[in-house]
């Protein structure tokens, strides 16, 4: 009986598939995840709502394929080479490498690369990058001037560019709020000098993300942002534990109020990286046929990076702050402020 | 006919120790040797080798089909999910060379562990073996420079088996010398061998120049397994390490069927006190079959370098020496029976991206269908209680296994 009903139900699938077969859209974008996975609250979520908003405006199809090591790099690109897709978008750093061989060896397949921009350039593939450094300096400066006990702290997943340029600015924004108003406020977990400091060696456990922030609690600091994809989480979740009184947190890549309401009242704010976006635009470029190698840019003045609201913080940050950081930001833009330090 | 899990549960006890009776055990470690037992009686049922697997992976697919029902998938893309899994893994040129690259490293992992299994020692340890070969032999495929390709190559490849054999021996050695246990010595190898890794990666010796995170040199061009069907494709990424799978089959059966030392290891596993009165020397055995189990699992880490990656990262073996466990089981510790697993995990690895990509279902499903498939394979009897119909002419002869 039980046999039966199920060899009933793939009668009736085989006339399903048969009719759903014919929907097929013209353009197909397609997207490989880093190991977080596509459901990581911050970065390949992020990246993957860049496709999900084009499904929506432009009416195009859009797959992802989701890297349970970094081993499957190189085959899931394949896969997606063989899927027919127009775009082939690889989410992160670590991708760089395997979506170089492949973009070699496929120079007719067009690539998108989240965080590389190779030199030289490799004609088939957009690089998109993002001066996160030039958001985490209002983060830096924010933290600095919210602090109670006068010590902030920051850790990363991997000690690679696109993560430690989140913590140079932190660093440097905390250190110009020093500078500004004589504060002495300290930064644990990164030294942007040595390009030394604290890493989780993952994008995955939530338990290290924990763990972490709890070592940074115990040395003092009272704001930590964790720059390491789902690992944050673990943070925020011990600070929802903690209170926000003990322990705010700074999310990155997207609004984490948003993607991880669960625990939306211990962010300060995030630090976004505005991936949707630069993959909204990769894909539209691909579709009007203005496809480009070589890199894009995403910075403060054109709203690739930028600072979430302070959502339930708002009334807790001094008016006159915000006003400083909003200084700041036009300072950056205009470049008046040097965000290196 | 009956077989007994009785003369099966023996090799449970310690080579050096008084055998006293095989029902005192009872820790985890020694039902788990209970339940391998029958996995690795080659001389049973011939009908029944064949069919439980077969068995077991169609009612793991089923099941798999359900929990998707369960999630609320629709039925359509349930089946459009499994045509692109047949798609994905034999459906076309470069979906058999995917599976098979993915096998490559599983089989050899599998057939160490499936031996080690034969002399009656659970080596949980091929991750961790697999990590130090692999580790070794991007050492020795980058800072060996100047060598001609036809003696580059085999020093590779041998620098990751001896590493990988040596690493598996301090377990054996610790289990012959102290009757440290090998299950808890290899986990133990496994943890230090990924922070070890993780270590050497950042060594200047070892780092990718201009990288600060973990991430080896290149492998030079003379130490790379070449790729068998590039001519066709440059994306077909079958690898020259297909032989060295085939090859070790060949050897681990000759090695298992038609040598003492493989006598030696078969008795010492089905019976050590009956081994140690034919004189066998029961610590010896156990090093050398733990050194084996290693070298292979070293040399499967060590292609998936040189054959795949082209340099070693953190998660470089991605937890192939665990899955080579469930290969070995699988393949009923039989050389043979471990190659159609291997190629069996490499077919669902392979498809179960082409089922992503096609249907969007989550990747995570076909880890869920290898777990199922191996709770089957180990459960025979739940096997024949459910489709009694494909064992009907013997229906009571295994009753007696529970």
């Amino acid at each position: 009986m039980f046999f039966k009903n199920v060899a009933l139900t793939s009668g009736v699938a085989a006339a399903f598939m048969l009719a759903g077969a014919s929907a097929a859209s013209a353009f197909t974008a397609c997207q490989v995840t880093d190991v977080g996975g596509i459901d990581d609250s911050g970065f390949n979520q992020t990246a993957w709502k860049g496709v999900q908003d084009s499904m929506k405006a432009y009416g195009i199809e859009g797959r992802y394929l989701e890297s349970q090591s970094e081993t499957d790099y190189e085959p899931n690109l394949n896969a997606l080479l063989d899927a027919k897709c127009d775009v082939i978008i690889s989410v992160g750093f670590l991708m760089a490498d395997a979506t170089a061989t492949s973009a070699g060896a496929n120079p007719d397949a067009k690539f998108s690369i989240v965080d590389m921009a190779y030199n030289p350039t490799i004609p088939n593939v957009l690089g998109m990058v993002f001066a996160t450094n030039e958001a985490a300096f209002m983060a830096g400066y924010l933290a600095a001037g919210m602090t109670q006990t006068g010590v902030v702290g920051t850790f990363g997943g991997i000690n690679i560019p696109p993560v430690t340029g989140f913590m140079d600015g932190f660093y440097y924004g905390v250190a110009y709020h020093n500078s500004q108003k004589g504060t002495s406020v300290q930064v644990l977990g990164w030294n942007p000098e040595s390009k030394d400091g604290l890493f989780t060696g993952n994008f995955e456990s939530l338990d290290d993300g924990r763990a972490f922030a709890q070592n940074l609690y115990d040395e003092g600091a009272d704001i930590v942002m964790p720059v390491a994809g789902p690992v944050g989480l673990g943070s925020a979740a011990l600070a929802a534990e903690l209170g926000t009184d003990a322990l705010k947190i700074i999310g990155v890549d997207a609004d984490q109020t948003q993607t991880d309401p669960g625990n939306a009242d211990v962010y300060l704010t995030s630090v976004l990286k505005r991936m949707d976006s630069t993959v909204m635009q990769v894909i539209k470029q691909t579709m009007d046929g203005k496809f480009d190698g070589g890199m894009m840019v995403g910075t403060l003045a054109n709203d690739g990076v930028g600072l979430a609201p302070y959502h339930s913080f708002d009334g807790a940050v001094p008016a006159a702050l915000k006003a400083e950081i909003e200084d700041i930001r036009s300072g950056i833009i205009a470049g008046s402020i040097n965000v290196g330090g | 006919m009956t077989r007994s899990s009785d003369t099966h549960g023996s090799p449970r006890n310690d080579g050096n120790q008084h055998n006293g009776s095989s029902h005192d055990g009872g820790n985890a470690v020694d039902s788990l040797r209970a339940l391998l037992a029958p996995t690795i009686d080659t001389r049973g049922n011939l009908r029944e080798i064949i069919l439980i697997p077969l068995a077991a992976v169609f009612m793991a697919l089923l099941i798999g089909a359900l929990i998707m029902m369960a999630t609320s998938v629709e039925p359509h893309i349930i089946l459009r999910s499994f045509v692109a899994m047949a798609d994905g893994s034999v459906g076309s040129l470069n979906a058999i060379s995917e599976t098979l690259t993915a096998s490559i490293p599983l089989v050899l992992a599998g057939l160490g562990i499936g031996l080690a299994f034969r002399a009656g020692l659970f080596n949980i340890g091929a991750e961790g073996q697999m990590v130090v070969g692999g580790l070794m032999a991007a050492v020795v495929s980058f800072s060996v420079t100047g060598l001609p390709m036809a003696l580059h190559l085999p020093l590779v490849l041998v620098s990751g088996l001896l590493v990988g054999g040596l690493y598996a021996a301090i377990a054996g050695f610790l289990r012959a010398a102290t009757g440290a246990h090998e299950v808890i010595s290899t986990i133990m190898l496994n943890l230090i061998s990924i922070r070890l890794l993780d270590y050497l990666l950042r060594q200047p010796f070892i780092q990718k120049e201009g990288r600060s995170d973990p991430i080896s040199k290149a492998v030079l061009e003379t130490a790379e397994l070449p790729r068998l069907l590039s001519f066709i494709d440059p994306n077909l990424r079958l690898h020259f390490g297909l032989f060295l799978m085939l090859g070790a089959v060949i050897l681990i059966y000759w090695l298992l069927y038609r040598s003492k030392l493989g006598f030696a290891f078969r008795i010492s596993g089905e019976n050590p006190d009956a081994a140690r009165y034919a004189g066998i020397r029961a610590g010896l055995t156990i090093v050398i079959a733990m050194a084996i189990a290693g070298g292979l699992a070293g040399l499967a880490g060590a292609a998936q370098v040189t054959g795949v990656l082209g340099r070693a990262t953190p998660g470089f073996t991605a937890g192939i020496g665990f899955d080579a466990i469930a290969v070995a089981l699988l393949g009923r510790s039989h050389p043979v029976g471990i190659l159609l697993a291997g190629v069996l995990f490499g077919a669902l690895e392979a498809g179960g991206r082409q089922m992503q990509v096609d249907a969007g279902v989550s990747i995570d499903m076909i880890s869920i269908i290898q777990a199922l498939i191996i709770i089957f394979v180990a459960a025979p009897l739940l096997v024949k209680r459910i489709m009694p119909f494909l064992f009907a002419d013997r229906p009571k002869e295994d009753a007696d296994h529970g």
